[in-house]
């Protein structure tokens, strides 16, 4: 920002103005006749439906089942993707060699949208869960490794030098300087990861048979209901916020115990 | 025999496509258990002179070698005390002392007992659950010093490790290092530019010239502080008033003013 930050004050009535402007428009389009009622529902139209959801099941369960199950999608891929990210982030920014192996396929591979492996995944996987966790591990995985890498190479020369008179072996230097170095970063790679990760989750959900907030749009979608459409929009939005949310927090305390 | 031995050493550095020369000709020996101080202007080679013997440099000619071994690499025998520290900021200072140890396999009752030691004689009790950051400047390098100790290094090697701390700390820090110095003596190479710290600490000074840097002289100073008794002198403002050390520090202060010959003195 340029110019100093905003008080409390006027912070939340600036963006209670901007949100009263959204839906005042988007009202007004409702009930403007342009368009019929199921295709433009009005925002009320949208949190009864989704009140409605949370207790009566829709395309075989209610929302916060379907939330559960998209959930844990996420989690595993998302897991999936840190368990294999930062190890070999640290590895590349440690030994060259494997830089110069990884690098290459990486590169080319990482452009490819997560959506576009979804053919791919129904081919390998069918209806089992393999398909999601592969979509979302294919949003997740390139930040946590690029920011690892590069959080662990610009660890400054001093500390490397400082373990390397002290005696420590590869492992260790890896562990104990590169990874805490690399922390700060890493953080924020994950804060990247999760928000691709979560976001990947509609396209995962196109070849899952039974249940998630993105297989609930996609029904919604077939039952010409965009209100239900709009509900599950609304439950992504929210979840990826408050995930976002714990992520920064968790930086936020990271940071302050490092005294940076 | 922990001593250090620099044998016909050369380094010249290309850059762009262009060499010069940092360090020309350099014999120097460091005998065990002495203290020598390497004194020059900026940019002279000295810091290059402890890092080839860290083995975190190599020498372009000639070698270096510490206890009968070519130096190649940097390791623990060889510990250093950087002028910033460089601190694991991640580790509390007791995980930091202890960094070294580990890799020197040294069982955990005999870890306790040597981190223990240190931290008494460096004055950080209290601290040991500290962070870096926490830490003043001259804790913070107590704390390095004491990681380098607690090795039991063959030679200590220490990169103008004051030169980051206020003028009054520094004072404090020599002072303290020259009673560890004195109790605990070590094969210890000193690089400075300041030359009151080097006649103060040193039993030998090597003065430098300038880029490409060699050695101009030797001088010996544990003689004259032993047959003058500085020791006995516990403040280092009453050393500084002796006349003997007046006239050292002012021998040197020439030899690193005149840039071309030798002084006849």
């Amino acid at each position: 920002m340029l110019q100093p930050p905003l008080d409390a004050a006027r912070f939340w009535r600036l963006s209670l103005a901007g949100a009263a402007s959204f839906l005042g428009v988007w009202t007004l389009a409702a009930m403007s006749g342009i368009t019929s009622r199921d295709f433009l529902p009005a925002p009320w139209d949208v949190v009864a439906r989704f009140g409605q959801l949370m207790v009566e099941p829709f395309a075989g369960y209610v929302l916060h089942q379907h939330l559960a199950s998209s959930l844990q999608r996420f989690a595993m891929g998302f897991v999936l993707a840190v368990c294999v990210g930062i190890p070999l982030g640290l590895l590349m920014a440690w030994f060259g060699w494997v830089d110069r192996l990884v690098s290459p396929l990486f590169e080319t591979v990482r452009f490819i949208a997560p959506i576009a492996w979804v053919p791919f995944a129904a081919l390998w996987f069918g209806i089992g869960i393999g398909g999601p966790v592969l979509i979302i591990f294919m949003g997740a995985f390139p930040p946590v490794l690029i920011n690892t890498y590069r959080g662990a190479k610009q660890v400054d020369r001093k500390y490397i030098e400082a373990s390397q008179m002290l005696g420590a072996s590869s492992w260790r230097a890896m562990t104990e300087v590169l990874l805490p170095a690399a922390v700060p970063s890493i953080v924020a790679g994950l804060r990247i990861s999760a928000g691709l990760g979560w976001q990947s989750l509609v396209g995962a959900e196109l070849i899952v048979a039974s249940s998630g907030v993105g297989y609930l749009m996609v029904k919604g979608q077939a039952a010409v209901s965009t209100a239900t459409v709009m509900s599950g929009m609304v439950a992504i939005g929210v979840v990826g916020l408050l995930i976002d949310i714990a992520l920064r927090r968790a930086q936020f305390a990271i940071e302050r115990r490092r005294g940076l | 025999m922990a001593n250090i031995v620099f044998q016909n050493v050369q380094r010249v550095f290309t850059q762009n496509g262009q060499s010069f020369v940092a360090l020309k000709d350099i014999h120097l020996e460091v005998n065990d258990r002495e203290f020598v101080a390497i004194v020059g202007p900026s940019g002279c080679g000295k810091t290059t002179c402890m890092r080839m013997a860290a083995g975190l440099e190599h020498p372009t000619g000639g070698q270096v070698s510490v206890d009968g071994e070519v130096v190649t690499q940097p390791g623990p025998d060889r510990a250093v005390v950087f002028q910033a520290f460089a601190l694991f900021p991640w580790k509390s200072v007791w995980d930091n002392i202890e960094f070294g140890l580990h890799s020197l396999g040294v069982a955990a009752g005999e870890r306790k007992r040597r981190i223990e030691h240190y931290i008494a004689l460096m004055g950080l009790g209290g601290y040991e659950r500290a962070f870096p950051h926490q830490l003043s400047g001259g804790m913070q390098q107590r704390v390095a010093i004491a990681r380098a100790y607690v090795l039991d290094p063959k030679v200590l090697l220490m990169d103008e490790p004051f030169g980051a701390l206020d003028a009054q700390t520094r004072v404090v820090m020599q002072e303290e290092l020259v009673r560890l110095a004195r109790q605990h003596p070590r094969t210890v190479l000193f690089i400075t530019h300041a030359v009151e710290e080097a006649v103060y600490l040193a039993d030998r000074i090597v003065v430098m010239s300038a880029r490409p840097g060699t050695v101009r002289e030797i001088i010996d100073v544990k003689s004259i502080r032993e047959s003058e008794d500085w020791d006995q002198h516990k403040r280092i403002e009453d050393v500084m008033d002796l006349p003997s050390f007046v006239h050292l520090r002012t021998h040197v202060w020439k030899l690193l003013r005149d840039q071309q010959g030798s002084l006849a003195h």
